[in-house]
């Protein structure tokens, strides 16, 4: 078992023929990802290594029975594509591309909340990795392998740091989610938690966490009233200064809102163990999974 | 970006928000001569993106031609909380019966804005929500309805405006929605919105962040500059493409991934160092930007030593390994770099980095290992 995406994911990219919707749809496939359909208005009839392309999400969708959607075009097209694929009946709507405007990502989130059926991932996200059975995004698969540890984190690169310590200490993953670093994200971590809390195959969740928003904090108190699994946590960004952004969108520490510290405080205040660095908090899953 | 109280109140006037007649200055005789066509009374007020201005002489109130020379002489290049004012705004006095409060909050955790009012204005407004939460009235707005004539009666009426004036602030108050919307604001604050004398309802000040992202799709906007603001570093940075954050510290930090940077930061922190900066390399770095990017940090004199944290996804280690030989061809640094490659190309990186044999880099395998011979190397300790 996984999360989200697997076998039975069918994925229709939206801006395939682009240079990094190519790669990265070809380099999905290569990895086993059922890649069905893509999308590029204007370019219907193409294909792409012969991966067929379609003029508009409905005919993708007709033709190919694609129930998964990844969003791999530039910022200003990338919440029309998101309403684009929903109305075209996908259930899963997994979204790349950083930089979207905060008020789209509003009215994409809101909107999306009054439908029913479907689940946004991201935006401005590295995509979902179940080891050896699907990846959609551009998580690099092949610092992972299969096991029981799920994990969910705002940030790329700090997952892939976390999962390779993991791996180092003989540990493999059920899924990687990453739900991205925007201050509208369309999944939480509460989300993500609760498809690994009913995941029979994941034993223990890593949540990776950084400054601004109370995402963590949220999760926390959901932790504590709904989850019987172990959760190790990581929180970046403690010595960040308030009021800048770092990197992320949404990263940034408001006034005494969003910090590290208090992000920390919370989950442990829960009995969330909180690592203090990426190593110490792969450590402390090693550990929890031996005993 | 974070405007200046003059950028912002004229973004409020584009959507019908009442603000005091000004004009801009940067020069004590541009003051003099905006004062004269204000006229007297007017009020001199620093141009800072810091609270605390009037407190610390930054807003002054001059009667005449000689108060405006002294106050905008005295104001300009003043430093206010580490900020100095490069900038003034002048404006007519305004005649205030009461200080009202209001603001409109993009609201991450209920994914929508929420709308802020209080009769507790012209103070912090923490202050206000410690002492007596129930002075601020609030409530969430449905972004896909949009703010109704309701919501601004139920604010003024929860609120406990002045009866007479129930009606101008409900109006304001949409209007100032109007704003957050059209102009993709993030945070919209008033503070005062004031009641004159004669019952009108203005805003005082101006506080607005615009979501950087949405600038694309507001030209007039993203062409306000604040140069007294921008850190010349930072400004180099920005040009170049690169994120980036300086910090106070003398380790030049250079990572892929935001979340990774600030990973890296905390880790250097935690082993006793002190960052000089955050620098987030991005996605899929090219030799070029590693190049690029080392110049950025090397800018900064304070710089001891620099640490590379690169975990490849899409970033090559061998794209970076050639980026810091490059670098080190065109500017031969002088101080040492630590540098940990995992991920994409690793070996290749690592290889790349041998043979050049660059004199004090040292590799290592650990981002813990690596912050930790950095830090050593900036106390100059070991090398």
């Amino acid at each position: 078992m996984s999360v989200l995406v697997g076998k039975d994911t069918r994925l229709c990219v939206s801006g395939i023929t682009g240079r990094e919707g190519t790669f990265h749809a070809l380099n999905n496939r290569n990895y086993g990802t059922n890649v069905v359909a893509g999308v590029t208005p204007g370019k219907g009839g193409q294909d792409v290594e012969g991966i067929p392309v379609f003029d508009t999400f409905h005919a993708a969708v007709a033709d190919s029975g694609a129930n998964t959607a990844m969003i791999f075009v530039p910022p200003r097209f990338a919440a029309d594509s998101i309403l684009e694929a929903q109305d075209a009946g996908i259930e899963l709507i997994i979204a790349i591309t950083e930089g979207i405007p905060a008020h789209d990502e509003l009215r994409v989130f809101n909107h999306l909340s009054h439908q029913s059926g479907v689940r946004l991932i991201g935006p401005n996200c590295p995509g979902i990795l179940s080891p050896g059975k699907a990846n959609v995004g551009i998580i690099p698969a092949s610092f992972f392998k299969e096991g029981n540890v799920g994990v969910v984190s705002r940030s790329g690169t700090l997952t892939y740091q976390i999962g390779n310590e993991l791996a180092r200490a003989g540990f493999g993953n059920s899924s990687i989610v990453g739900i991205g670093g925007d201050p509208v994200p369309g999944s939480s971590f509460i989300d993500i938690i609760a498809l690994f809390e009913a995941d029979p195959e994941t034993e223990l969740i890593v949540m990776s966490g950084e400054i601004g928003g109370s995402a963590e904090e949220e999760a926390a108190e959901y932790i504590a009233a709904n989850v019987t699994k172990p959760v190790v946590a990581y929180i970046a960004g403690f010595t960040a200064p308030p009021g800048k952004t770092m990197g992320h969108a949404g990263a940034i520490v408001s006034g005494t809102a969003g910090t590290a510290v208090a992000k920390a405080e919370a989950l442990e205040a829960k009995g969330v163990r909180v690592g203090r660095t990426p190593t110490e908090t792969a450590q402390i899953a090693a550990q929890i999974l031996s005993a | 970006m974070d405007l200046l109280e003059y950028q912002g109140k004229q973004l409020f006037a584009r959507h019908g928000v009442a603000v005091p007649s000004g004009l801009p200055a940067t020069t004590v005789a541009e003051a003099v001569d905006a004062a004269d066509k204000i006229g007297y009374p007017c009020v001199v007020k620093a141009q800072v993106q810091v609270g605390g201005r009037g407190k610390a002489g930054g807003i002054k109130v001059a009667q005449d031609r000689q108060e405006a020379q002294l106050h905008s002489q005295a104001i300009l290049g003043m430093d206010i909380k580490g900020h100095t004012v490069h900038e003034i705004w002048v404006e007519a006095a305004s005649d205030i019966a009461s200080e009202y409060y209001a603001s409109i909050v993009f609201d991450r955790s209920a994914k929508a804005p929420l709308v802020m009012l209080s009769t507790q204005g012209g103070m912090d407004i923490e202050e206000v929500a410690e002492r007596d939460p129930n002075a601020i009235a609030k409530l969430h707005v449905d972004p896909l309805l949009g703010f109704q004539e309701f919501h601004g009666r139920r604010l003024a009426f929860e609120a406990g405006v002045d009866e007479d004036v129930v009606r101008p602030i409900a109006a304001i108050l949409a209007r100032l929605y109007e704003a957050f919307v059209v102009e993709e604001a993030m945070l919209v604050e008033v503070n005062p919105l004031i009641i004159t004398g004669d019952r009108d309802v203005w805003a005082l000040d101006a506080k607005v962040t615009l979501d950087d992202n949405a600038l694309y799709r507001h030209p007039e906007n993203a062409a306000l500059r604040n140069p007294g603001n921008e850190d010349p570093q930072e400004q180099m940075a920005h040009e170049r493409g690169l994120t980036f954050v300086k910090l106070d510290g003398d380790i030049g930090i250079l990572g892929n991934g935001a979340g990774l940077v600030m990973s890296t930061i905390d880790v250097v922190s935690q082993a006793g160092g002190s960052p000089a900066n955050f620098l987030d390399a991005g996605g899929g770095s090219k030799a070029e930007t590693i190049t690029s990017a080392v110049e950025v940090i090397l800018a900064n004199p304070n710089v001891k030593a620099v640490l590379f944290n690169i975990f490849g996804g899409i970033t090559r280690c061998d794209e970076v390994a050639k980026g810091l030989i490059e670098a080190f061809a065109q500017i031969n640094p002088t101080v040492p770099f630590v540098v940990r490659l995992d991920g994409t190309n690793d070996v290749e990186g690592r290889r790349l980095l041998a043979e050049a044999n660059l004199p004090n880099v040292h590799a290592q395998d650990t981002m813990l290992g690596a912050a930790q011979k950095v830090v050593e190397l900036a106390q100059g300790v070991g090398s």
